[in-house]
Parts: C-alpha cells; sequence; structure tokens
C-alpha cells in the first residue's frame, strides 16, 4: 500500500479524509515549535486547536476518523495562525467527552453517589451533592430509573466518568432530574449536533407545530414532552426521521401535520 | 455489554400510549409491521425482515445413518442463534434463558407439527437418510424474534433443494446438481408463529410487539398456526391469567395473520423461481436497495483527483495546476493563453493568477513530482483521443479562434510520459467503471 499523500490542511477542508491521512499545517515562526492544544476551549492566538478525529503527529495532523474535514477561523487578531481544525464523523455509539452535557439514567443509588447509565463503556458517577441547593440534611429526590441532565467534569479513557448537575457557578442551569412524563429516544450523535446548531430549522419549524419541550443529550438520547401522547410521538418520529429526510420532505411532511 | 435500563419515564409514557392505543411507531394494535423476504444466491439461504428485526436461515443437508429406534425417517435440527450484533446484550457462547427458549419453541413448533415429511428424507432404510439441518442466525433485533425465526425456518426449508438420489435394487446414486437438478423438501404445511403481547394484567393486548414494548409487557401469548387453520403450538408465558375468550380471539386474530404472511411467503419464492429460471440475477446483493445517506452529502465528492474520465477543466479546477512540463503558457491574446493542448481555457481573463499558480506549481515540482505526472499524464491522455478527431473541438470555449500548439512539442511529450500512461491504463479501467457506477446511482 503506498503511504498516503500529505497535503496542506487548508486544501483539505470541507473534504472526505480517511483515518491514516496525514494533513500539513504550514509552519510557524515560534521559537518553541508546533505546540496544539488538545480539548475544548479557545485557542490562544498562535496555538492551533486540534478537534475530535484528528491527533498530532510529526509534520501535522493525522485522521483518525472518517468524516469531513472542518476549520473555523479564529476571532480576532491571529490570521493564518491559531484556528481550530476538526473532523465532522457520524456514528451511534457515544464516548464520554468531558464538558458534554448528557442525559443518564440512575440504575444504582448507593449512598452518597448515584451510577447513571450514559451510553459509554462505563457508568458514570454522580454525588447527591452536586445538585442545586442540595446540602447533607437536603438530598435531591432521584430515584432508580429517573432521568438526569447533567455534564461531565472528568471523562478520559483511563478513569470511570463523573458527572455534575451544577455549573461553574453552582447553579443549575437546566441541569438536573428530568419531569416524570415525555418520551426518551435515541438517535444518531451526528443528528444531535445538527439539531444543536444555533438557529436550527428543524427545531424552528417543529416549534410551529406544537409547543413542547426538549432536552438533547450529546449521548444521542433526546427527552420530549408535548401536551397529548399522540403530539409528543409525532415530534418523536419527526426527529428520527429527519436523519435521513432531506429538507423538502421534511417540510412536506410538517405541512401535511399542520393541516389536521 | 450491559442492557441499557429502561428508564421510568419510558416505561410511564409506554404504558399510558398503550392505554390510548397508541403505538410508538404509529401502527394500530392488531397490526403487523412490514415482512420482508429476500433470498440468497444459493438454495436454502434467505433473511426475513420484520420491521428492523433480521434472522438470515440456512438449510442444509447430509447423509448420515439414522437413528436407531427411527430407521426410516430423516433426521431434521433446529438452531437459533442469538448473535451480538443483534443486540449489545447477548453475548457470544452464553446460552441465556432467552436462547433456551426461543430454542425450544422453535423446535416445537416445526418438528412436533410434523410439517416436513420426514420418512421421504429416508434413502435407505436402516443404512442412510438426510439430516436436515436449519441454522437461524438473529441479525438485529428490533422485538419479536420469534416470528421473524419461525417465518425464516418455513421459508429457507420451501426454498431448499437437496440433491437427487436414486435407488435401484442395492445401488443407490447420488447425483450432483449438475447431473441432475436438485429436488426440493417435501413439505405438508407452513407453520408460523405469532406473539401477542399483554399489559396492565391482560387488559390491553398487542400483536407483533417491539423491543421497547416487550420490555414493558406483563406476559406473551405465541400461537403457531397453519393456514388450514390448524394450531400446531401455543405457549403463554409470564404468568399472566388469561380468560378463555381472549385466548380465543387470539386465535382468530392468528388466522386472518398467517393466512397474509403464508401468502407473502409464496409469492415470493414464486418471484424468486421465476427469477431463476430466466436467467435473471437473483441473490442478496439484488435485493438490497442503493440507499444514500442523506445527511453530509456533497454533491460533488472529489476524492480522487486521478480520475481520467473528469473533464480536463475540472481537474484543472480542483486539482494542483499542472506545472509546464511542456510548455509555457502561450499567450494567444492579450486575455488568453494556453497551457497544454486540446484543453479548454475557461479561466478567460485571468491570465495573471495562472502564471502565479505555475511558478508555484514549478516550485512544488521537487517536492510532488509523482502528483504532477499523473496530472499531466491525464491531461496527455484527454488530449491523445481528443488529437484522434484531428480538429480539436472546444465546445465551451470563449475564444474564437481555435489556437493548436505545434506538432514536435506533442511527439516529445508523448515520448516522455508513454511509461505512466500505461502503468495507468488498467487503474484507468477500474476508475472508469467506478465513475459507471457513481453515475449510475446518482
Amino acid at each position: 500500500m503506498a503511504a498516503a499523500e500529505a497535503l496542506p490542511a487548508e486544501e483539505r477542508v470541507g473534504q472526505v479524509v480517511l483515518p491514516g491521512d496525514v494533513l500539513l499545517l504550514p509552519a510557524h515562526p515560534e521559537a518553541d515549535g508546533e505546540r496544539l492544544w488538545l480539548g475544548p476551549g479557545a485557542a490562544l492566538p498562535g496555538r492551533l486547536l486540534c478537534g475530535p478525529g484528528l491527533r498530532s503527529c510529526g509534520a501535522g495532523l493525522l485522521v483518525t476518523k472518517c468524516g469531513l474535514l472542518r476549520h473555523r477561523q479564529p476571532g480576532g487578531a491571529g490570521g493564518g495562525s491559531g484556528g481550530a481544525y476538526w473532523v465532522d464523523s457520524q456514528q451511534k455509539r457515544y464516548v464520554p467527552v468531558k464538558g458534554d452535557h448528557v442525559i443518564g439514567i440512575v440504575t444504582i443509588k448507593a449512598g452518597d453517589i448515584f451510577k447513571l447509565d450514559v451510553g459509554g463503556s462505563e457508568q458514570a458517577s454522580l454525588s447527591y451533592l452536586a445538585f442545586e441547593g442540595a446540602t447533607k440534611r437536603n438530598r435531591p429526590n432521584v430515584q432508580v430509573g429517573d432521568l438526569i441532565y447533567g455534564q461531565f467534569i472528568v471523562a478520559n479513557k483511563d478513569m470511570e466518568p463523573e458527572m455534575v448537575c451544577i455549573d461553574s457557578s453552582g447553579r443549575a442551569n437546566g441541569m438536573g432530574v428530568i419531569g416524570h412524563e415525555g418520551l426518551l429516544f435515541k438517535v444518531s450523535l451526528g443528528l444531535i449536533r445538527k439539531l444543536l446548531a444555533p438557529n436550527c430549522e428543524i427545531i424552528q419549524e417543529l416549534g410551529q407545530l406544537y409547543p413542547f419541550e426538549i432536552v438533547f443529550g450529546m449521548n444521542g438520547r433526546i427527552w420530549v414532552k408535548a401536551k397529548t401522547i399522540q403530539q409528543t410521538l409525532i415530534v418523536a418520529n419527526i426527529l428520527e426521521a429527519c436523519e435521513h429526510m432531506t429538507a423538502e420532505q421534511r417540510t412536506q411532511a410538517l405541512a401535511k401535520l399542520s393541516e389536521r | 455489554m450491559k442492557e441499557t435500563p429502561l428508564s421510568n419515564c419510558e416505561r410511564r409514557f409506554l404504558l399510558r400510549a398503550i392505554e390510548e392505543r397508541k403505538r410508538l411507531d404509529g401502527r394500530q394494535s392488531y397490526d403487523y409491521r412490514n415482512v420482508r423476504i429476500s433470498f440468497g444466491a444459493d438454495y436454502g439461504c434467505c433473511i426475513v425482515e420484520l420491521g428492523r428485526t433480521r434472522v438470515l436461515g440456512q438449510v442444509s443437508c447430509e447423509l448420515v445413518s439414522p437413528k436407531l429406534n427411527r430407521a426410516t425417517e430423516g433426521i431434521l435440527f433446529f438452531n437459533l442463534e442469538l448473535s451480538p450484533m443483534a443486540a449489545p446484550a447477548f453475548e457470544p457462547g452464553r446460552q441465556s434463558d432467552l436462547l433456551v427458549k426461543l430454542n425450544r419453541l422453535l423446535e416445537r413448533c416445526l418438528r412436533n407439527s410434523k410439517c416436513i415429511d420426514t420418512e421421504s428424507l429416508c434413502v435407505v432404510a436402516g443404512v442412510k437418510v438426510w439430516q436436515i439441518r436449519v441454522d437461524l442466525h438473529l441479525l438485529n433485533h428490533d422485538g419479536n424474534i420469534i416470528d421473524a425465526a419461525s417465518i425464516a425456518a418455513i421459508v429457507a426449508l420451501c426454498h431448499f433443494r437437496r440433491p437427487d438420489v436414486s435407488v435401484q435394487g442395492e445401488e443407490v446414486t447420488l447425483y450432483t446438481p449438475e447431473e441432475r437438478d436438485p429436488v426440493p423438501l417435501s413439505i405438508h404445511h407452513m407453520p408460523i408463529c405469532v406473539s401477542f403481547a399483554f399489559f396492565q394484567q391482560g387488559t390491553y393486548l398487542l400483536v407483533d410487539p417491539s423491543e421497547r414494548e416487550e420490555r414493558v409487557m406483563d406476559g406473551l401469548l405465541v400461537i403457531a398456526m397453519n393456514k388450514h387453520r390448524e394450531i400446531c403450538t401455543i405457549q403463554s408465558s409470564g404468568g399472566i391469567m388469561l380468560l378463555k375468550d381472549q385466548v380465543l380471539r387470539c386465535s382468530k386474530i392468528t388466522g386472518v395473520k398467517v393466512a397474509e404472511i403464508t401468502e407473502l411467503i409464496q409469492k415470493a419464492l414464486e418471484n424468486d423461481q421465476k427469477v431463476r429460471k430466466e436467467g435473471g440475477k437473483f441473490g442478496f446483493a439484488e435485493s438490497i436497495p442503493n440507499q444514500k445517506i442523506s445527511a453530509f452529502k456533497m454533491e460533488r465528492a472529489p476524492v480522487d483527483t486521478n480520475d481520467v474520465e473528469e473533464q480536463a477543466e475540472e481537474i484543472i479546477t480542483k486539482a494542483d495546476p499542472p506545472s509546464d512540463v511542456f510548455a509555457k503558457p502561450i499567450l494567444r491574446m492579450p486575455g488568453t493563453a494556453q497551457i497544454g493542448e486540446g484543453i479548454e481555457n475557461s479561466w478567460g481573463d485571468l491570465e495573471e493568477s495562472e502564471r502565479e499558480e505555475e511558478e508555484e506549481g514549478n516550485s512544488d515540482d521537487a517536492t510532488t513530482p509523482e502528483g504532477q505526472k499523473m496530472e499531466t499524464e491525464e491531461i496527455n491522455v484527454v488530449s491523445k483521443t481528443k488529437k484522434d478527431d484531428d480538429t480539436i473541438v472546444l465546445s465551451d470555449s470563449e475564444e474564437e479562434e481555435v489556437v493548436i500548439l505545434e506538432p514536435e512539442e506533442r511527439e516529445k511529450k508523448t515520448r516522455t510520459h508513454t511509461s505512466t500512461k500505461q502503468e495507468n491504463s488498467s487503474s484507468k479501467k477500474a476508475f472508469n467503471k467506478k465513475r459507471k457506477k457513481k453515475r449510475a446511482t446518482h
């Protein structure tokens, strides 16, 4: 097998890349050489952010997932250097990532901590004090089988993932136990990211149909609640079908529903 | 792997929805999911899809000595396997309760009902009989495995052909499929299982439960029936108390469903028979539809820029500009220049940017000689085909005058690049085929 050609990263943006491809980065006039920050958070100007699906190697970036290569220019002074590269790929199996907001199902309630199933290889642990307004006397009302919306504070391949239901300032910010009604279903991770993009048309169009509450978990789980069971089922079915429908098909389906 | 637990929220929602006679996928209480039957290239191989539940069935036969107490009967062997690809909860090599239960139900349904004439499987009494083996694999679990498995088993048995055997006195001749056509098995009737799920202590009833509905059900009733309305097997699990009229109602529903499914099976078998006889294409590859993923789909996918069949202008616009191995751009008139021969210049007034890219192309020559060679080779091939017409026709050209380069330069080019061209002629054919296939599906 011939080795893959190394092409400059800028040229492959928007194209399909396969695992094993090497992307060359423009040489930086930096004293300490090329340094890549791996992980979320804004890149400092002059530093390149290496996003999911990419790994740094020697001359540049090594692709580890197949998908489309994307690039984001850094805001402010940066020019050619800085910014972020990542690979948009599609999968259904979730791998916990620090900072992700996910929906977990409580499986074990053991004294001080709850164990949640988040769809990954390990169950995540959640302390009972990690809720807004929780103290040793005032415990949150969580039962086995409840749904919890929280974020990861620890998520790497060496340790069991840990979740919390408060943000850094101690407020819930929408996290916590999700209500008792409603329907939970699973979709692929790519669809979730599409739905969570700012100004997503799908959600806006659905919102014009009926009022509903919706929670998206980055682990592919969606919780929906509308006024009646029928409406909830309709919203759930449309979201599941959005994966494979084009925009016109979707508008047609929604138009048919709004007539009724 | 552990199964994903069912949350209280889902359970409550499902039960409430069932009370309102609503199912998750929009079916009615007595509706079956779509049954799809496809056959493989071999006789006796089929895949049955019940909604998203998929079962693969394969029948095979072997000549063995019969059982001692049944010297004149053939041997039937059924086996259902739950593959780990069906659900993350299934582990290979572990005999779970579900597996045992399904296997026993399948055996009772197919063996005890005597749907296959085992006497006809006897070749020489007491010495040689046929052993028919039915292997079923669950490929995807979305509820109601037993129905899909029973349909797959009976379809595979009906589809199967065993080698022909003739007995003359003491001589037994086994014919290969080439000598004599294989013979179908003798099947009396087709028993098919229908499952009923009960909720709220038997108040609500659903036919063909999906995986989520199976998780919240109280009990399951399976009735195996054939189209003559004979009950072959009936089994109730889950410990629910069923009333007599409930069971009668279920058996009536089963009669209707089995009639429909049997008709579907007959039609599928006939279609397959017809296709094979007419010499058409059959097998799994033909029955899988060409599906496209609509997310992340681009209009054109320039993954392989070394495709010779693409228009030359696409190569120029998308790939690196060709280095001038053969010539500098020849400026014909202000505003128009030509690189190489026979290539349409779709850039019009962009001669300055052309020159800059040329220089870059030259500097990169050392680092990526392969890439450049490929491109020049393509352009050569393209030009070669155009050369055959003798007059170069530039259809989309904005130029009024057609300009052709001097002949010496042309010969020089072909000589230097013939080696690479020959290497790539075979790969060109492969690319052509791929491109044609891609074009066909678009």
